[in-house]
């Protein structure tokens, strides 16, 4: 692995060994001193165009932790408009002798740009690009679903997948990069997801995606399902008409108190609540079901330290034992980084 | 008018592909075609192997002047022309200032003279400032010295149903035709890409197909309604393909246009997020190209339009969101349609000479161009090589924009010699010189 651009490209092999990989890194996290020398020297670069604090924080937590030099480059706004081009900022980074960028961008495939051209030599790390990928969300949300499914297999975590195990992600998938990134995560790791969305919020040619989809919220928990993930909904989509209003919106798509009682009335007691944060309260999800103890809100986000690390450590170190070409074929419909013209 | 060319014999010329011929071009016309014509003060061209076609007419060139001499001018965009095979195009009309008047126009005629490479045939734009508000003055336009019969925005959609049925009565009244930049709006804001399997996993706003569908169903209804003539451009999908297909069953006025690159290239190379393959409208399916190219073989897509559309550099290293649409195509489009279509089977050469010359020539009404290889004729023609096989280098091209999508592509045919009133601009496929009359006419503004 070079760089960290898609989950659509990463094999099952590769998959597990990060998983696997934040695992220990995790354990490091539960120390006295939370430090390990592996990055001492190098240099990671958050490049954030769009604004998240949160996995900016992320990041830069999980470099510190391997002794990395931080540096944060907050370049919002648009490239051309205010004046230096992605192509000037990535060359000005390499100048500096980035080793790694961690790129969050409001543009789809701006991180493939940086991995494609020649205009910067570091590893690049996909942060969240546009309504295109989130690749390390995904992977903290397997990480995450990964210790439940294998706590309840009563087995250790490491080496497993996800087999078997059936999750629900239900919410704006049009708009959502980490709806993406997880359906071909969850997918090569074994998991069966149903995608749950008004129509007018998923992409046409969602049908050719490697998962189910399903306009009714209910009747996806009636057929039963051991983790719900709720994707954020931006109020304004009911101003270009994605849906009615905000409260039939809540209704019909949102995880409210009624269906958090449903899990209940199932039977299903071990299914888990998931959301990637930020969540808006009374809207994609109730406070209660935030609140409850089926939910996992705060522990992905400890997780997303974990797999940053592991990320970072694995790009890093130069680590090439398993090439990206053992891909798992449930990834078909994945965009290959490989392509070039 | 061309009393100053040289005499050239060409010897053993295909012509469109078919039996060999000898052409003797003097005084800017074919003044004899046979066999075993004498040479007597001619210079002499070894044609063997090679297939003579009328001189290339594009329906849809970019030329960026006035305005944005960096991305492109009249000279470096009609040498590019030259050396594709071309000896006219339409210049269109989103230049800065818009080629809204009467004086734009004929300036960007007047360079063109000036250049000498091609005839360069301004298209007016429909309505002032490309704004859609308002019918510019296209009956000055027409009545110039740029004799403007093609009327686009192109870029942009006339989108207002009463403001195009407008524009399709008005320019009834000197034989224009209205070319549409078909693409509704609204349903496609912020547009990156073909809408589809592709759009959705790489996270792109969706261009539908529907889009440019609707506006040509629109169009050729109101075409029929008021009676006049509609020049679709850049048709890029099977169901405008169909649409258009009704439409001339039914006996509408309408002609279509089909770029090289929507005959060749699919959405799927957008994966690379290379905006080199941005373009308005965008890259579609395989079922798409495949349904274009069908439609240009069975004449109902009428010629093949470049779209050459060159920027600089810094429009295309970006990120694919910031980067503008369009690409290079004047160097390109011989080679691209007979890969496409003739390598196929689906065309033969003499297929080639109408879909780029005799029917562009007809649209724009340019009674010059794309005319037989007879006797008496203006020698405005070409000789290629279709064994040539080359590797696209834009690097190496004559247009100032290095934005070319078959970059690296290796293309079949060469155009070896492009004659422009009985001139030689184009030799050993090099430039050559530009016409003689060109050091006679002044240059700068009308």
């Amino acid at each position: 692995m070079k760089h960290l651009l898609s989950t659509g490209d990463l094999s099952l092999s590769n998959a597990i060994r990060i998983l696997d990989t934040a695992e220990e890194m995790s354990a490091v996290g539960e120390r006295e001193v939370k430090k390990l020398p592996a990055l001492r020297g190098r240099t990671v670069v958050n490049l954030f165009f769009e604004d998240s604090t949160r996995t900016r924080i992320s990041f830069e937590a999980a470099a510190k932790r391997l002794s990395a030099d931080v540096i944060n480059f907050a370049a919002k706004g648009s490239s051309v408009s205010k004046g230096e081009s992605l192509k000037d900022t990535a060359q000005t980074l390499s100048a500096m002798g980035a080793d790694a960028v961690v790129i969050r961008h409001w543009a789809s495939g701006a991180p493939h740009r940086l991995a494609a051209t020649d205009w910067i030599d570091a590893a690049i790390i996909n942060a969240g690009d546009g309504t295109h990928e989130h690749p390390t969300q995904a992977l903290l949300d397997a990480f995450t679903m990964r210790r439940h499914w294998a706590r309840l297999a009563g087995t250790d975590s490491q080496g497993t997948d996800l087999k078997g195990m059936r999750v629900a992600i239900a919410g704006d998938v049009l708009h959502s990069r980490v709806a993406r990134s997880n359906v071909w995560l969850l997918r090569t790791l074994g998991a069966e997801v149903t995608l749950v969305a008004p129509p007018t919020l998923l992409p046409v040619g969602v049908d050719k995606w490697p998962c189910s989809v399903s306009y009714d919220l209910d009747q996806t928990l009636a057929n039963g399902v051991d983790s719900v993930m709720m994707l954020r909904v931006q109020g304004e989509r009911m101003n270009a008409s994605f849906f009615p209003s905000t409260r039939e919106y809540s209704r019909r798509w949102g995880f409210d108190n009624n269906r958090l009682r449903a899990l209940d009335d199932l039977g299903m007691t071990d299914t888990i609540i998931m959301h990637p944060g930020p969540m808006n309260r009374g809207l994609e999800i109730s406070a209660a079901a935030a609140d409850s103890p089926r939910s996992t809100v705060l522990a992905q986000v400890r997780n997303g330290v974990s797999v940053r690390m592991a990320a970072l450590y694995l790009l890093l170190s130069g680590d090439t034992r398993e090439p990206a070409a053992t891909r798992a074929p449930a990834n078909a419909a994945a965009p290959s980084t490989k392509e070039s013209n | 008018m061309a009393g100053n060319t040289a005499t050239y014999l060409i010897q053993g010329a295909a012509i469109l592909g078919g039996d060999p011929a000898d052409l003797l071009v003097r005084d800017g016309i074919i003044a004899e075609i046979g066999h075993g014509l004498s040479a007597d003060g001619a210079t002499v061209i070894d044609a063997a192997g090679l297939v003579a076609l009328p001189g290339m007419v594009d329906v849809h060139t970019h030329l960026r002047e006035p305005g944005r001499e960096d991305a492109e001018t009249v000279e470096t965009g009609t040498r590019a022309a030259a050396l594709g095979g071309y000896t006219a195009v339409h210049a269109m009309a989103n230049s800065t200032p818009v080629a809204d008047t009467a004086g734009v126009v004929e300036q960007v005629y007047t360079l063109g003279q000036a250049a000498g490479w091609v005839d360069v045939r301004p298209v007016g734009a429909v309505t002032v400032g490309l704004a859609g508000e308002q019918l510019a003055e296209l009956g000055a336009m027409a009545d110039s010295r740029a004799r403007v019969r093609m009327f686009s925005d192109d870029g942009i959609c006339v989108h207002d149903p009463v403001l195009m049925r407008r524009a399709l009565e008005y320019v009834k009244a000197f034989d224009g035709v209205v070319a549409q930049h078909a693409q509704e709006p609204r349903l496609t804001a912020g547009a990156q890409m073909n809408e589809g399997d592709v759009s959705a996993v790489l996270g792109l706003t969706g261009w539908p197909a529907v889009a440019e569908e609707s506006i040509i169903a629109r169009d050729v209804l109101l075409a029929q309604h008021v009676g006049s003539r509609l020049h679709v451009c850049h048709v890029s999908t099977a169901g405008s393909v169909e649409i258009i297909r009704w439409a001339k069953e039914r006996g509408i006025d309408v002609t279509a246009e089909v770029t090289p690159h929507h005959l060749l290239l699919t959405d799927d190379l957008v994966r690379s997020y290379d905006p080199v393959f941005k373009v308005n409208p965008p890259l579609r399916t395989d079922a798409d190209v495949q349904a274009l190219r069908a439609g240009l073989a069975d004449r109902t897509i009428d010629v093949v339009g470049t779209d050459h559309a060159p920027h600089p550099s810094e429009h295309k290293e970006c990120e694919w969101a910031q980067a503008a649409m369009g690409m290079t195509g004047l160097e390109t489009a011989l080679s691209v349609v007979q890969h496409a279509m003739i390598e196929t089977g689906l065309m033969t050469w003499a297929d080639f000479a109408r879909v780029t010359s005799t029917a562009a020539a007809k649209i724009g009404r340019l009674a010059d161009q794309g005319r037989p290889l007879e006797a008496g004729e203006p020698a405005n023609f070409i000789l290629v090589d279709p064994a040539a096989r080359w590797t696209v280098d834009p690097f190496k091209m004559a247009t100032m924009g290095r934005n070319s999508p078959f970059k690296g592509r290796e293309l079949p045919g060469k155009v070896v010699a492009t004659f422009f009133r009985g001139h030689a601009t184009v030799l050993d496929g090099a430039l050559n010189t530009p016409h003689p009359d060109a050091a006679a006419t002044p240059a700068g503004a009308a």
